[in-house]
């Protein structure tokens, strides 16, 4: 009872404030606002504290929501700048321009105890969707195949399931973690499991599959050859005012690059 | 005079904010989560297990009968080690054990329910996937959790109850001759029964109502639980599951699971009201 209460307390609260805060931003000149991905919202919070600290003065206020909320503020003129972690539709394109921040690469994960050590991507739909149940369908062992994916509304499995799912659905009897971190304990702790987590997350206890014939790295992200990977995008609407703008330019530098890198992105080019 | 009149008008105040803080929530989940139930229709919602936020499917049996499914678990659990401590601590064991016991019994209820849950990720989860089979993430994983989590609870109570019971009838049972065992069974315990009913119920409301421990042993899965060993999603696993992104029908979807678990919480603590208000005047006649 009391967490409970507790928790729609905080959501009360939460709620009650949001819109505030989107005002509070708007109404004064001197912040960038940046909504959308929640995929994206961490790094860009990052960045954006590094671009407070280098220019004294500046604000960007960075809010989540998701990509297509993001494109609907800056539709709007809530914002500045969207966040979007998939590619823009041909209609997004004509009234939005996207600049690519980084990279992400989707890595699926097995145990390092499963023999199979790449699938097609049609494998892989069949997987997470339930068809196949076994391994041996897959040339694997003889091992239930046990589905590990994310909560509804993550990034990552929104990611996944545009990039792999096609028109499926994730099974229903799919084990649902909150975390990546959760994902990857419990791939470590079982020979059936199957699970994606961000390319950057993967570790040696976990087995990432070559997916299509390609290596999940860097290089083939940037190649193109991976096709699990997606763009991270900032969206703005004709031409961006100057201060979102020098936010834009400070996120493509180097430096910025490099940050993002160091969190397990992969740089825009 | 007036500093009494100046004081009693503030803690009223207080008093009432409280109170006032129950309404608004209330209203607000009410709010939130009751047009969309009646839009869905209340067979929808409550008794289809397709949950796809989406697609605008939202189905939440699958959630119910986990709910249920756990808490069941956790008490059979619960109920049965609690008992069994309430009836040592006030029955047999010698008081200095009783002054280790009963603190540390109560220290149980301290510990963070994170603490609980990662404990039986890391103990408990590994144990039932090599031995029983299944993922581990279980029915069975929440159910032994919980029920360890609502053991403090349900004993305390439980021991205030037995201690409750007047102690001519302990001293009159022993003097007919009936052994101590007897004696528990057969006379304090119906002497105690409904403050011990109460004890269990509200143990259940905090069954029903944990959710970060669930999360982390659950597994989360839409999929109705058909044996112990599958997992589980409960109605509090799923609000907080997807209230971080929800928004438009998602969201007043999880709102009307909050309504859902508001409503079965309700009941549990009107049925421990009632029995507790039966014992009072079941003891007043005695």
């Amino acid at each position: 009872m009391l967490k409970k209460t507790s928790c729609f307390l905080v959501l009360a609260g939460a709620v009650a404030l949001a819109p505030f805060s989107v005002r509070c931003g708007r109404d004064s000149r001197r912040t960038v606002n940046v909504v959308g991905s929640t995929s994206i919202q961490p790094f860009a919070e990052l960045l954006a504290q590094e671009y407070e600290k280098k220019n004294p003065g500046q604000k960007v206020d960075v809010q989540g929501g998701g990509s297509t909320a993001g494109l609907q503020a800056v539709h709007n003129g809530l914002a500045q700048i969207g966040m979007c972690s998939r590619a823009l539709s041909p209609e997004e394109a004509k009234e939005f321009t996207p600049v690519t921040i980084a990279r992400d690469g989707l890595a699926v994960v097995v145990n390092p105890a499963n023999p199979v050590g790449g699938l097609t991507v049609e494998q892989i739909r069949g997987l997470f969707s339930g068809q196949t149940k076994n391994w041996t369908d897959v040339g694997g062992k003889d091992e239930p195949v046990r589905v590990i994916t994310r909560e509804e509304g993550s990034g990552t499995r929104d990611c996944f399931v545009h990039l792999a799912m096609g028109k499926e659905k994730i099974s229903q009897e799919a084990l649902v973690q909150e975390s990546s971190g959760a994902v990857k304990e419990l791939v470590k702790g079982n020979p059936g499991a199957i699970g994606y987590i961000s390319l950057g997350l993967v570790s040696k206890e976990l087995k990432a599959l070559v997916v299509d014939g390609a290596v999940p790295t860097a290089e083939n992200v940037l190649a193109g050859k991976y096709k699990l990977a997606r763009p991270l995008l900032f969206v703005t609407r004709g031409s961006p005012n100057p201060k979102a703008q020098k936010f834009i330019d400070f996120v493509s530098l180097p430096e910025s690059q490099k940050t993002l890198e160091a969190e397990g992105l992969i740089r825009a080019q | 005079m007036r500093q009494d009149k100046i004081i009693s008008a503030i803690l009223m105040a207080i008093a009432f904010t409280a109170i006032l803080g129950l309404a608004v929530i209330t209203i607000f989940i009410f709010k939130e989560g009751v047009p969309i139930i009646l839009r869905l229709g209340g067979r929808e919602f409550f008794f289809s297990s397709d949950w796809d936020p989406k697609a605008g499917h939202f189905g939440i049996r699958s959630m119910i009968i986990g709910s249920m499914m756990v808490t069941c678990g956790a008490m059979v659990i619960g109920i049965s080690f609690s008992l069994g401590l309430a009836i040592v601590l006030t029955q047999f064991s010698p008081p200095g054990l009783t002054r280790v016991l009963k603190p540390v019994i109560e220290l149980l209820a301290g510990i963070p329910s994170v603490v609980y849950g990662f404990v039986g990720v890391v103990t408990l989860v590994p144990l039932i996937q090599n031995h029983l089979g299944g993922p581990g993430l279980s029915v069975l994983a929440a159910s032994i959790v919980l029920g360890i989590m609502v053991l403090p609870t349900v004993t305390s109570i439980s021991v205030d109850a037995l201690n409750a019971v007047p102690r001519p009838f302990w001293e009159g049972s022993i003097a007919l001759g009936a052994t101590r065992w007897q004696t528990v069974h057969m006379v304090m315990f119906k002497a105690a029964r409904s403050g011990i009913v109460s004890a269990i119920i509200l143990g259940m409301g905090r069954a029903v109502g944990e959710t970060m421990a669930v999360i982390m042993v659950g597994g989360n899965t839409l999929a109705v639980p058909k044996s112990l060993l599958d997992p589980v999603r409960t109605l509090t696993a799923n609000i907080a599951l997807e209230m971080g992104y929800a928004s438009g029908d998602h969201r007043q979807a999880l709102f009307a699971t909050g309504v859902t678990l508001f409503a079965f919480i309700m009941i549990l603590n009107m049925i421990a009201l009632t029995v507790s208000r039966r014992q009072a005047r079941g003891t007043g006649a005695r």
